[in-house]
Formats: structure tokens, sequence, C-alpha cells
């Protein structure tokens, strides 16, 4: 089971978090400031795996994005980093050629597609176009469209 | 009213701020806004001002306020409402808040809503921070979904369950009928969260592991079916098809499988098939083939199938991808102990990865080398070794030199060869090693006593050389002390002879006493060594005689205590001071201030006299175990104590000796007999002292099998007429493989100078097992003859 995933960029500022267990917020605080020191300093093409307490830490990094998560003793790093790398397709498909400042702008969308294709922690749908399908009919839902879809101009 | 801003209109605004305080001004000008919105009550603009406060939240800002507005949202009939108030739950109310109990009502109403998007949001917000009393609430409701409802609402509400029964265990037997039917689903989604839910069924109840062991050929189907399956664009990763669900199928049937028969042999074939037949060149592939290595290594497979699993782990060893070189060394460390020699064939290309730039991969690659390291290749790993300890990171160095002296004394060829390398390591990294290492070389070099002069040789080198390694310079201090005059005859076999005269040694000695790198402790050795060689040496006594008498002034207390007592030994003892500081006898392991005495007399033979109980007077441990030994030794205790002081500091020998040496005494040559021998624990008796009437002897048990033995007493029963006392023993657990022993001294008074006998019983764990035996030893090892000794 996934017990968090973080994203944050190359200067350490969060940009999601997502937690699949209780914690308190100082917890939360010390495990965001830990980790995300313990993964900066990585040089360029190490190792993607880390151990961490009694964790195992998988990241990648995505253009100015890092994407981090903390996993349990029996998970596969191989499958997660293929989780992490679904998880990019899926945002690359909704936003079209997503890059930080669609997350930074449209986090609750990020978040939103997040929990169509995880939930406590596990995979709840293997199928790219499943999850992206029932994004596009919950956003239909939406009473004020417009300004919902509407894109920023930054 | 102020104007509402929207969401993204403040994120710009926010990151445009140049500094932190501007950051925190703008920011708190917004919390006021978003404030007076949610009092506002409802006017269309509520989810905008919650969706800033969520993004404020994600800034690290305090956002509690926003919790009722969660609550109100989510009780809200507009979609978009409902949607960014379970975003909100989700973010700000965890169980440890009470509002979470106020959306329970709200969740269960949505869980039966017409629209299957406001039942997925309360399914997910349940998942993701639900509390055990919520989720006892909320079982029924979700337990009713797992069975009638559309594959959408199945997926999640099967990982729903999954996230109850790890809240509430209690409640898995409420979801077990549902989960096996859902096996016979054909969307994936709903497949992979059941295979999910079984795994952690079987995880909280043995009862059911047995139940789904049935599911074992229907899950063999499942899997057989996607790995042979046609593309499948739907599910496809890099030409796997769904590598998610395949991995998780994988796990459970590793659950399943271990430790019985029928379910291994049930999945033998498809893990053959799967071993063969997947495509590694891709991630997705990589991590199939791991799962089913990992798989294959935890059931009961055939040997076939295991050699084919240690061989898919050494091609990934090769493999260019430092990920899959670094779960391949991860994996072969579970399997090191048990399959040792198939991990061997890899020792090659392991000990390349040491020195890969990574430091992950070192780390890995550091403990699995420590864990090949055998008495065949001991030469070849440890040159390995060394030489990634002269370059490896910081954070590792104190695992590799622990890890360098463990395989040095187990399987070191020669002395010599442990010598050098100990030396070796306090020079390149004498700052990382253990406390216990200096005694221990000390204790070492005593005992080969054919290479102190080229120890001695090689330490004073090395001393001059450089002395900011503490470590090394108390060993080289300590050698130079002793064996100061192999040093100055300058001969020496093994090494290219340099004249080294009485001044250049004492140069270096002082130069450690001065230098402000060398810590108290080492200066405490520098100065003992300096007065050692007061006998050793011949023309510059004086010139100890004054470095002695100046520290008699230190500050440092030790210095100063030890510069007083040797200040006297030259003025009103100086009789006495070749005797005081003549050579250490060789030191035992293990042994706590144990000492060799002088040999004369010699036991009288009498008529063997019946055997009675003896009190051994000792301080008794609160929680030491009286066993009742035969009949003939009730009464006697032998509470275990640990050894406290440490057993090989030699300078606080040397003092508490100072008595006994007295009177011109030669070291006694050492004899040990084995006395008991079974069942791979060996009890050897060595006689330390023997006067006419007293006898102090040692015993020293070791232990050759594959497990450590605990709790290893002794008790022991002599005649009547003698007096035992058994000092406080070393341990009591004895390591295996001969890595260590445990010692214990006794001391038999035999005034009426009768015939000695002792009668010992050994008891013991071993495996769980408790053993027990008797040894009877009729006579003691004297320098003349060998002891007898009857097993009763």
């Amino acid at each position: 089971m996934m017990r968090f995933l973080l994203l944050f960029s190359r200067q350490g500022k969060l940009r999601l978090q997502k937690w699949f267990t209780a914690l308190s917020d100082r917890d939360k605080k010390k495990i965001i400031r830990d980790v995300t020191q313990m993964v900066l300093v990585r040089p360029p093409k190490s190792c993607n795996f880390l151990q961490w307490r009694d964790l195992k830490i998988v990241y990648r990094r995505y253009a100015s994005l890092y994407f981090c998560c903390g996993l349990e003793q029996g998970d596969n790093e191989l499958l997660t980093l293929e989780l992490l790398h679904r998880y990019v397709e899926l945002l690359d498909q909704y936003f079209g050629n997503v890059c930080e400042l669609d997350i930074i702008f449209n986090f609750e969308k990020a978040y939103f597609i997040l929990d169509e294709f995880i939930i406590g922690g596990e995979v709840q749908e293997t199928s790219k176009a499943s999850v992206a399908k029932s994004m596009e009919e919950a956003d239909s839902l939406q009473e004020t469209m417009e300004e919902y879809v509407n894109k920023p101009t930054y | 009213m102020p104007s509402s801003v929207r969401l993204q209109e403040m994120i710009r605004v926010i990151r445009s701020a140049r500094t932190q305080g501007e950051e925190r001004g703008i920011i708190q000008k917004e919390c006021a806004d978003i404030r007076a919105q949610f009092r506002q009550g409802d006017n269309g603009e509520r989810s905008h001002s919650l969706a800033k406060l969520l993004y404020v939240h994600m800034l690290g800002y305090p956002a509690h306020f926003g919790q009722m507005e969660c609550v109100r949202l989510i009780a809200s009939t507009r979609y978009s409402e409902k949607r960014i108030g379970y975003l909100g739950a989700m973010m700000l109310l965890d169980e440890k808040q009470d509002a979470s109990l106020l959306i329970t009502n709200s969740i269960k109403n949505d869980l039966s809503h017409s629209s299957q998007y406001v039942q997925s949001l309360a399914l997910c917000t349940l998942a993701c921070m639900g509390s055990a009393e919520m989720c006892r609430d909320l079982a029924p409701e979700i337990e009713r979904l797992l069975r009638a409802s559309n594959s959408y609402i199945k997926k999640k509400a099967t990982l729903c369950a999954v996230h109850i029964i790890r809240k509430v265990p209690e409640l898995a037997e409420m979801f077990t009928p549902s989960a096996r039917s859902l096996l016979s689903e054909k969307n994936h989604g709903v497949l992979h969260g059941a295979v999910v839910l079984i795994t952690e069924l079987c995880k909280h109840n043995p009862g059911t592991l047995d139940q789904f062991r049935k599911a074992v050929p229907e899950l063999v189907q499942i899997m057989k079916g996607l790995v042979t399956s046609s593309y499948s664009p739907e599910h496809n990763v890099a030409g796997i098809s769904d590598p998610f669900l395949q991995v998780r199928i994988l796990r459970l049937l590793r659950i399943l499988g271990h430790n019985n028969d029928t379910a291994s042999d049930a999945m033998n074939d498809l893990l053959a098939q799967v071993a063969t037949n997947t495509d590694s060149s891709k991630t997705a592939g990589s991590a199939v083939l791991y799962e089913t290595v990992l798989t294959i290594m935890d059931i009961n497979s055939e040997s076939g199938l295991r050699v084919l699993a240690v061989n898919i782990l050494g091609r990934f060893l090769l493999n260019n991808d430092r990920n899959i070189r670094y779960i391949s060394m991860t994996s072969l460390q579970k399997i090191v102990q048990t399959d040792h020699n198939a991990v061997q064939r890899h020792r090659g290309t392991i000990v390349d990865c040491l020195k890969d730039q990574d430091t992950s991969v070192k780390r890995r690659a550091l403990e699995l080398s420590l864990a090949l390291v055998s008495a065949v290749n001991i030469r070849s790993m440890m040159k390995e070794l060394l030489i990634f300890l002269s370059t490896c990171p910081p954070e590792l160095r104190s695992h590799t030199t622990s890890g360098i002296f463990n395989a040095a004394e187990r399987y070191s060829p020669s002395k010599r060869w442990h010598i050098d390398t100990i030396l070796h390591v306090l020079t390149t990294a004498g700052g990382d090693v253990r406390d216990e290492t200096v005694p221990n070389l000390i204790q070492l070099i005593t005992t080969a006593s054919e290479l102190h002069c080229y120890t001695v040789h090689k330490l004073y080198r090395a001393l001059v050389k450089d002395i900011s390694q503490q470590s090394l310079v108390q060993v080289a201090c300590w050698c130079i002390g002793e064996y100061g005059d192999l040093l100055l005859k300058g001969e020496c076999e093994e090494i290219e002879p340099v004249q080294v005269t009485e001044d250049d040694v004492l140069d270096a000695l002082e130069t450690v006493l001065q230098s402000h790198m060398s810590s108290p402790a080492t200066r405490g050795f520098a100065l003992t060594a300096t007065m050692k060689l007061s006998t050793r040496i011949t023309d510059n006594v004086d010139r100890i005689r004054s470095i002695v008498s100046n520290y008699s002034s230190c500050i440092d207390l030790e210095l100063q205590q030890r510069a007083v007592e040797y200040n006297a030994l030259f003025r009103k003892y100086d009789h006495m001071r070749a005797a005081v500081l003549e050579r250490m006898p060789v030191m035992d392991k293990n042994s706590p201030g144990h000492t060799n005495g002088d040999t004369s007399g010699v036991i009288k033979e009498t008529d063997p006299s019946k055997l009675k109980p003896v009190e051994a007077g000792l301080l008794s441990e609160p929680a030491s175990q009286v066993c009742d030994l035969l009949d003939l030794l009730d009464g006697t205790d032998t509470p275990l104590q640990p050894s406290p002081a440490p057993t090989n500091n030699p300078t606080t020998t040397s003092s508490a000796d100072l008595l006994d040496l007295l009177g011109g005494l030669e070291p006694a040559p050492v004899l040990t007999e084995t006395v008991y021998e079974k069942n791979g624990l060996s009890l050897k008796i060595q006689c330390d002292k023997q006067t006419d009437t007293e006898v102090m002897v040692t015993l020293i048990g070791s232990n050759s099998t594959q497990n450590d033995i605990t709790n290893f007493t002794l008790q022991a029963a002599v005649p009547k007429s003698v007096q035992l006392q058994m000092k406080a023993p070393s341990g009591n657990v004895i390591p295996a493989h001969g890595l260590g022993q445990v010692t214990q001294t006794v001391v038999l008074n035999n005034p009426n100078k009768v015939s000695l006998k002792m009668r010992i019983r050994v008891s013991y764990s071993n495996q769980g097992a408790v053993h027990q035996d008797t040894v009877q030893i009729d006579s003691f090892p004297s320098p003349t003859c060998p002891p007898s000794v009857s097993p009763l």
C-alpha cells in the first residue's frame, strides 16, 4: 500500500500532497521536509529507490517536478515507477502537454484525477481510457462549467 | 462585501509576492475574505472560497476554520460544491478532528445517491480518511455496494472495504463471502480490487487463508489469460498486458503458496511460463519478473524453478539500469542465507557494483558482499572491501569497518594477514571503527608472538607517518611500550631493516603526548608506553624520568595520577620496576581480569573422598535461576552475572596485578584441555594457577553449531573439604560458528590437600530445546600431567 504521494518542485515547494494514513499535521510536515531534502540532493542519474525509516521511497523527476511516494516493504518498486508514469500520462492527457504551472493553477483537478486512479493507497483502475472517460463525465456534472474549464492567462 | 477573487487570480497574486512577508500579508487578507465569505452562507461562491483555502493550506498556512465549511458543502445538492467539499474533507479533516464524524451521515446518504459520481466521491473519501467509527457505521453499506452495483462503483467499494478491514480487522468476516465471487468479474479494475481485498483478508486471518487457497486454480487461469492474451490496447503497458494486475495476482499467489505444497504445485507451471515469456526490456516487464522471482523464492517451488529465479536475478545484475541492479541485490540479500551457493556464482558482478557511483547501489552491494565472504574467497574479497573502504561515502564507513572486522575474525587465513588487515583499516578509516577494536587488536597481537617484531615495526612506521587516527595511535603506543626492545634491535625478517634509535622512539611517543590531536585516552597509552620502555632501553632512562615527572603536574587527572605513580616507581620502588613493567602475558579473550600465575606446587594424590554439596559464595542477581542439580549438589547456587568490566584493557590489568606479580614470577605455559564435547558445545578447562592449597581454573565454553546457544549455565560440585568459588561468567550466550566463547573462572581452595575432583553440570538452550549434561573431572591439568575426565 502506498503511504503517501508528494509532488514538489526543484526548489522544494510542495505542489500536491496525498496521505493514505492518518497522521498529525506536525508529522506530515516533518515527513515532507525530510523526504524533500533527501530526494533533492540526489544526483541526476541515481537509482530511483531509497530506504528511509521503515519505508521504501520511490521518486522520479519529470521536468521541474519530483513525483515521490512512500511504500511499505511488501510493495513492488518497479511497479510503482510505472504507477507514477501512468499518473503523469493521465495528467498529460487531461491538460494537454501538462507542465508544472497547470498543476499549480489547477491543483484541485490534479487531485480529482488522482482520486480516479488511486483509492486508499491502491490502484483502482488500470485502464487509462477508463480514468479519462470518468473524469470527462464527472466534469460534465459541474454546474458552473465556464470558469471551471477556463484556463488562466498566466 | 468584498468582491470575490477567483481562485486562479489569487494564486497568481500570491506567486507574485517577492518576499515571505509580502506573501504572508496577502494570505492574511485572503483568509479574512474567505472567513467573511463563509459567514455569509449560500451564495454560489462558497466552493471558490474553499478552493482558495485549500491552496493556502497547501502552502503550509493554518486552515482549520474551513472544516465546518467542508461539512456544509458536502451536504449541498450541487455537484461542484460536493466535489470540493469532499476534497476539503480529505485534506483538512482526519480522524483526529471531531468534525469528521459530522460527515458520516452525508456519506451514508451519498452512498445511495442516484448519480454514481456522487457515490464515488463518498467512497473515495471514506477510503481516504474514514475513522474506525465511521467504518463500523458504514460497513454494511459498503458490503451492499460490493455485491450489487455497476463495475465503476464495485471497484471503488472493494478498495473501500480494504480500508475498513485495515482500520477494523473484526469486520473482515463481513466481506469474505463477496470477495470470492468478485474473482469472476471481467472488469480489470474490479478484478484488481478483488485481489487486493483477498490479500488483505488473508493477512488478517489464517482460517480465511486456507479458504482462499481453493481459489488458486482460478487465479492461475486469470494470470494465464493475461500472459498469453493478444494485444489489448486498453491495458497494455510496453507489451505487457496489465502489469498492475499481474503483479498483484503474483503477490497473492505468494501468500497462498507459502508453506503449502499443494498450492505451490498448482502454480509451478504458471510461474515457469511467466518467468520465461515475460519481456523485460522495459520497466513494466521487469516489474512482473521481479514479483515472479520473489514468489518463486517464497513458496515451496521445485529446485529447477529456483535456479531459474536466481538466474533471472543474475541477469538483472548485469542490466544497465541502476534501478534493476538495485532491486536485484535487494532480492539476492533475502535469499543469500538459503541459496548461498547460487548467489556465490554472481559474486564477481556484485563486487563490481561496489564501484558504482550511486550510494543506494553501493550500500546494497556492500551488504551482499559481506554476506558472501567465506573461507574460500576471503583474500580476494578483503582486497575489494579495502579498496572500497578508501573511496566509500562517509555514511557507509562504520558499517564497512565492522563488516570487515567480522569477516577477518571469522575467516582470516593467518595471523599476519589478520593483523595486516586490521592495520590497513585503522590507517584508512581509524575514526569510524568500534570502540572494542583497540583491545581486540591488542589481544590479537599478544597471541601472535612470532609476529611481535614485525608488528611493532609496522606500527612504529605508521605512527611516525600520521598520529591523527586515535585507535591506530593507541595500539601503536601499546606495542612500542611492550615490544620496544624488539624495535630497537632492528632486525626483522619480514620487513626491510631500518635502524631505529632510542631517541627516535622516545621522540615519537613524546609527539603523541604533546599533540593536540591526541585524546586523553591516547595520551594515557603513550605515557604508560614511555614508562614501560624504561626497562627495555639502556641509555635514555633519564629522559624517561624527566618526561614522567613533567606530567605529574598535568591538568588531566588520569595522566597526573599515572605520572605520580610512575614517579614513585622510579624513586621509592626502583627494585620492583623491572618486575612491574615486564612483558604482559598472553591475554585470553573474554576473561575479566584474568591472570596467569606461577605453577610451583603439585597436587598430592590421596584417597578419593565422597562428593558433597558446597556453597558457592557469590553475589546473585534477583532474576537468576536456581536449579536443582543432582542430590549431591543441592544448595549450589550459580547465578548468572554479565561480565561488568571491559575484558582486555591492558593498563588496568597491570595495576591490579601489581601485588600478584611480586616475588619474581615466570609466566606459566597455558594448558587447556577439552573435558566435554557434544552437540556442537565444547567445554574446556584451563589451569591458571596452582599452589599447594589453591587451584584456579577457567572453564571455557564454545559453540560450533549453526545457532547461538543461550541460557548457558555451569554448576559445579567438589569434594567435602574443598571450598569452591565460582566467579561471574563472561556471559550466558555463546554465539554460533565458534564466533565467541563464554568463560568462567573457578577458584578451589584445598586446605587439606585432598585429591581434587569436580563435577560440572552444563545446561543451555539451543534452537528452543533445553539441554542438560554432566561431566566429572577427576584430576586437573598441571604442567606435568594432563587431566583425566570421566563423563557421567
